[in-house]
């Protein structure tokens, strides 16, 4: 179980790193609820206009905005997960020496963004949603069984998203100035994920597509299970699907980039 | 060239000096020509420099730059669409048409946008105070608050100015205002004054980060968060909130109440109409306090040097 | 009052320090969410002056006051008490006034535009310091002449080299003529053909132009080839002020001078030198480092078989330690 031990410690270390930024956390804290403040009231606008909007009650959008603020930067939908970090050791060569040891490039980020995520859950991620608890009427279930499948889908919800920003990160082996795509990714992200609005609330075709998308794993997928919305197997699944075929891809473009990398001599 | 004496009062230099060999006197006078200049003109001359500077040094990536101009306006445009989207659904928010939420939203988002155009880098101001690059801003004659506005000036921010005008030009074609002198005079002036208190936010922002350096994202609840509360209306938010944004945080001023004025709505709050013209009034009140908090965020990082 | 600094009295005194001292309240984490604060003082009543025209080595180790002293200085930091003048201006109070006065080059940060042609961070100065055109001129000629920068002026300075963009950086900072060039570390992390170049630049500026020049380095070298003076500090006092060879006098530090010799011999007996290190035919010789090498190379060559030889300087933290450790019992003794 070596490697097991080397990954825990990998992901132990991402924790740590970013628990040391305390007056960050503190101010990206004070940051989310402020949004999650003004998110609040927009949609209860909404909800008053059409009460049973996406198939949720008021209380249940309200505890959709919330989740969606402890979970921004959980899963780094607003940007700052390992991939900056990634993307700097691709651009400045530094990947070469990581490609060189001794454990797998993937699992090694893979294990980083783990520990990263779980100190955003904890340390940005609950805060803002206690606090939306304790001021606004929110839909939270009594039934630890839903509790249990809720927070079974946000690890899935972890592996996807790194999944896609594993993919976004590799981008910088080929292209010289990974600004735009980072941007471009970032926006979809922000967009498909339903941080802005709910994904069920989408019109149409369009909110068809953004169901069916890997971003909808993310806040949507959790959210309802949390809200009694979705069979917490069906979720699982749908999660599972995009984090194989995700994680998938990024290892077929990451034995790609090494070779690049090998050919080129470091 | 002739000899140069150790005792040349370089100090001392006048337009028509062309020669570095001077006589030497014994004490060097203050240079004159600096006393006579005020500090605000120079200040706005460093930061036209500067800015022109940061201007050149993008255009070394032209692709780049396109790339995330672009990028810039995709992204506040997407704010919109949850918008078009919310009114796919409905056809009024608090009260407020599809329309009439486009003029809000068209004029915090040109206000906001020329403040983050002009000032935005302000938060990085942290890390510069952390990395120890504020100093090499420190020995400069130019006033630092100049220097740290024009960092990394980002043309791609005119995005979100693009933006707001956009939505603004839809918004001012879907409805039927009636418009008078007053109307049109206030347009301008309450643009400028949301800009105002929106810089004032921005450097306020960077006054804070002297003390908690790490603490950027604060401001972020204030110049993000603000301009995305001000993109819907007042009818929607709890009573307290609109009065903290009103009386604490002067945001109501941006947009809100010009707005009511223009639109022929009631005023939050039950304030009086006049308040619709005060925005200029309160961007130059707000500017005046953040400069203050600006000074004594200065003297303590250069009391303390952290 | 009168300060008497070498080289000059009130009149020639250009920049004074009168008891300057600099306290900074530091809080210090101890554990989780403790924190403790500390008073530290960084620079603790020192005075010194320093004459127009003079070219002074600021050292210490890491920590000492070097920095805050020069921060102080050049108007970043504010004193915390004493008086500090430099040319007849309160650095703090008048910031943007001293700033046409002086220079400064931080060794390890560059404020030349990252992105731009050398020459545009040139322009920038020349307009932000207003310098009169013909002046920028004469001066931007002669730095690109002495510091060889004719064929950098076009190139983006992130293709320079650390060399290079040190030059650049000096002549930045020259531009608009000032009176006092404060250097931090001007030499750190250059090839030995860019120091020589650096040195042998700042030796021309002081001579011909007479502009007083205050350097921190870690470099003895810097020293020894440009600096008639020298300061010490240490935990924010200042330990030594004279000229180099009397701080080798004051720190008992001594030259080293390597020998390479024919064959295996027993150690070489010369009067003033021991020997410290015998390994096959390469021996070690100490001596004292205010001494000259020349007379001893002399002696040994007259009688022992040498091919090659070579003198290695004394380590600047070494000497600074032995000079603390011997005046460190009487500081003692004067605290309590």
């Amino acid at each position: 179980m070596g490697a097991g031990r080397l990954y825990a410690a990998v992901a132990a270390g991402g924790f740590r790193r970013y628990a040391t930024y305390r007056a960050a956390t503190a101010a990206g804290v004070f940051t989310n609820t402020v949004f999650g403040l003004i998110l609040v009231y927009t949609y209860l606008a909404l909800w008053d206009v059409r009460p049973h909007l996406g198939g949720y009650d008021r209380a249940q959008a309200v505890t959709y905005v919330w989740l969606g603020q402890a979970f921004l930067s959980t899963l780094a939908i607003g940007g700052g997960g390992v991939e900056d970090e990634l993307m700097e050791r691709i651009r400045t060569g530094d990947i070469a020496i990581d490609l060189y040891r001794p454990a797998d490039l993937q699992l090694w980020w893979l294990a980083a963004d783990l520990g990263r995520a779980m100190f955003q859950l904890v340390g940005r991620g609950i805060v803002p949603f206690v606090f939306g608890a304790l001021f606004f009427p929110v839909a939270l279930p009594t039934d630890p069984l839903t509790w249990a499948a809720f927070l079974g889908a946000v690890p899935m919800a972890m592996l996807v998203s790194f999944g896609i920003r594993f993919l976004v990160a590799l981008s910088a082996f080929w292209l010289m100035d990974g600004t735009g795509v980072v941007q471009m990714a970032w926006l979809a992200g922000y967009f498909c994920s339903g941080m802005l609005l709910p994904l069920n609330v989408f019109p149409g075709a369009l909110g068809e597509v953004v169901r069916a998308l890997p971003w909808s794993s993310l806040l949507q997928a959790p959210a309802d299970v949390l809200l009694g919305h979705a069979d917490a197997l069906n979720t699982y699944v749908f999660q599972g699907a995009w984090a194989v075929a995700l994680l998938a891809a990024g290892r077929l473009l990451q034995s790609a980039a090494t070779r690049r990398v090998v050919v080129q001599g470091g | 060239m002739a000899e140069i004496t150790g005792a040349g009062p370089h100090g001392r230099r006048t337009d028509e000096e062309t020669e570095a060999a001077v006589a030497p006197a014994p004490v060097p006078a203050p240079a004159p020509a600096l006393a006579s200049r005020s500090r605000p003109a120079d200040g706005l001359r460093a930061y036209r420099l500067i800015a022109g500077m940061w201007l050149r040094s993008t255009m070394a990536y032209r692709a780049s730059f396109i790339m995330t101009t672009f990028g810039n306006f995709a992204a506040t445009a997407l704010d919109f669409v949850a918008i078009l989207l919310m009114f796919s659904r409905v056809d009024a928010l608090g009260g407020y048409t599809l329309p009439e939420i486009a003029f809000l939203y068209g004029l915090t988002s040109i206000s906001f946008g020329l403040a983050d155009l002009a000032i935005g880098s302000m938060d990085r101001l942290g890390r510069r105070v952390r990395d120890g690059t504020l100093d090499t801003l420190l020995v400069r004659p130019a006033p630092v608050l100049a220097q740290v506005a024009a960092d990394r000036f980002a043309l791609r921010r005119l995005g979100r100015v693009v933006q707001g005008v956009l939505v603004l030009v839809y918004a001012l074609g879907s409805f039927d205002v009636h418009w008078t002198a007053p109307k049109v005079l206030l347009m301008p002036l309450m643009m400028l004054g949301g800009a105002a208190i929106f810089c004032a936010v921005f450097v306020a922002g960077a006054a804070f980060q002297f003390v908690a350096q790490d603490a950027s994202e604060v401001q972020n609840a204030f110049t993000y968060g603000g301009t995305t509360l001000l993109q819907y209306p007042p009818t929607v938010f709890a009573r307290e909130l609109v009065r903290g944004v009103t009386f604490v945080l002067p945001l109501a001023f941006v947009n809100w109440l010009p707005a009511s004025y223009v639109l022929g709505r009631p005023y939050p709050l039950a304030l009086p109409w006049w308040t619709a013209f005060a925005s200029p009034l309160v961007g130059v009140g707000c500017c005046a306090l953040a400069g203050l908090a600006w000074r004594v965020g200065l003297r303590s990082y250069r009391s303390t040097g952290s | 009052m009168e300060l008497d600094g070498p080289g000059g009295g009130t009149d020639g005194a250009f920049i004074e320090l009168d008891r300057v001292e600099k306290v900074f309240d530091v809080r210090k984490k101890t554990g989780f969410l403790k924190r403790e604060r500390r008073r530290v003082r960084a620079v603790d009543a020192i005075s010194f002056s320093v004459a127009r025209g003079e070219m002074v080595g600021y050292i210490g180790p890491n920590g000492a006051g070097k920095s805050t002293t020069i921060k102080m200085l050049t108007g970043i930091l504010t004193p915390s008490g004493g008086r500090l003048r430099v040319a007849g201006i309160d650095p703090s109070r008048e910031r943007t006034r001293l700033a046409q006065r002086i220079g400064v080059v931080f060794g390890q940060r560059t404020t030349l535009w990252w992105d731009l042609p050398l020459i545009d961070s040139y322009r920038l100065m020349h307009r932000m310091y207003r310098i009169p055109d013909a002046r920028y001129r004469a001066n931007l000629d002669r730095c690109v002449e002495l510091l060889e920068l004719a064929d950098l002026l076009d190139v983006p300075v992130r293709q320079l080299s650390l060399g290079q963009r040190m030059r650049g950086d000096i002549a930045a900072a020259l531009l608009h003529d000032p009176d006092v060039l404060y250097l931090d570390e001007p030499t750190i992390g250059l090839d030995v053909i860019s120091k020589a170049r650096v040195r042998e630049f700042l030796r021309d500026l002081n001579a011909e132009r007479g502009t007083t020049v205050l350097l921190t380095t870690h470099d003895l070298q810097d020293i020894e080839q440009l600096c008639s003076r020298v300061m010490v500090i240490d935990h924010g006092r200042l330990m030594y002020d004279g000229p180099l060879a009397g701080l080798h006098e004051a720190g008992e530090s001594e030259r080293t001078l390597v020998v390479d010799l024919e064959r295996e011999l027993p150690p070489i007996e010369v009067p003033g030198t021991r020997v410290v290190r015998v390994e096959g035919p390469r021996q070690w010789l100490a001596f004292p480092a205010a001494e000259s090498a020349a007379p001893l190379v002399a002696r040994i060559a007259d009688r022992y078989p040498l091919v090659d030889l070579s003198v290695r300087e004394p380590d600047i933290e070494a000497v600074i330690a032995k000079m603390y450790a011997a005046s460190a019992a009487g500081a003692e003794r004067a605290v309590s």
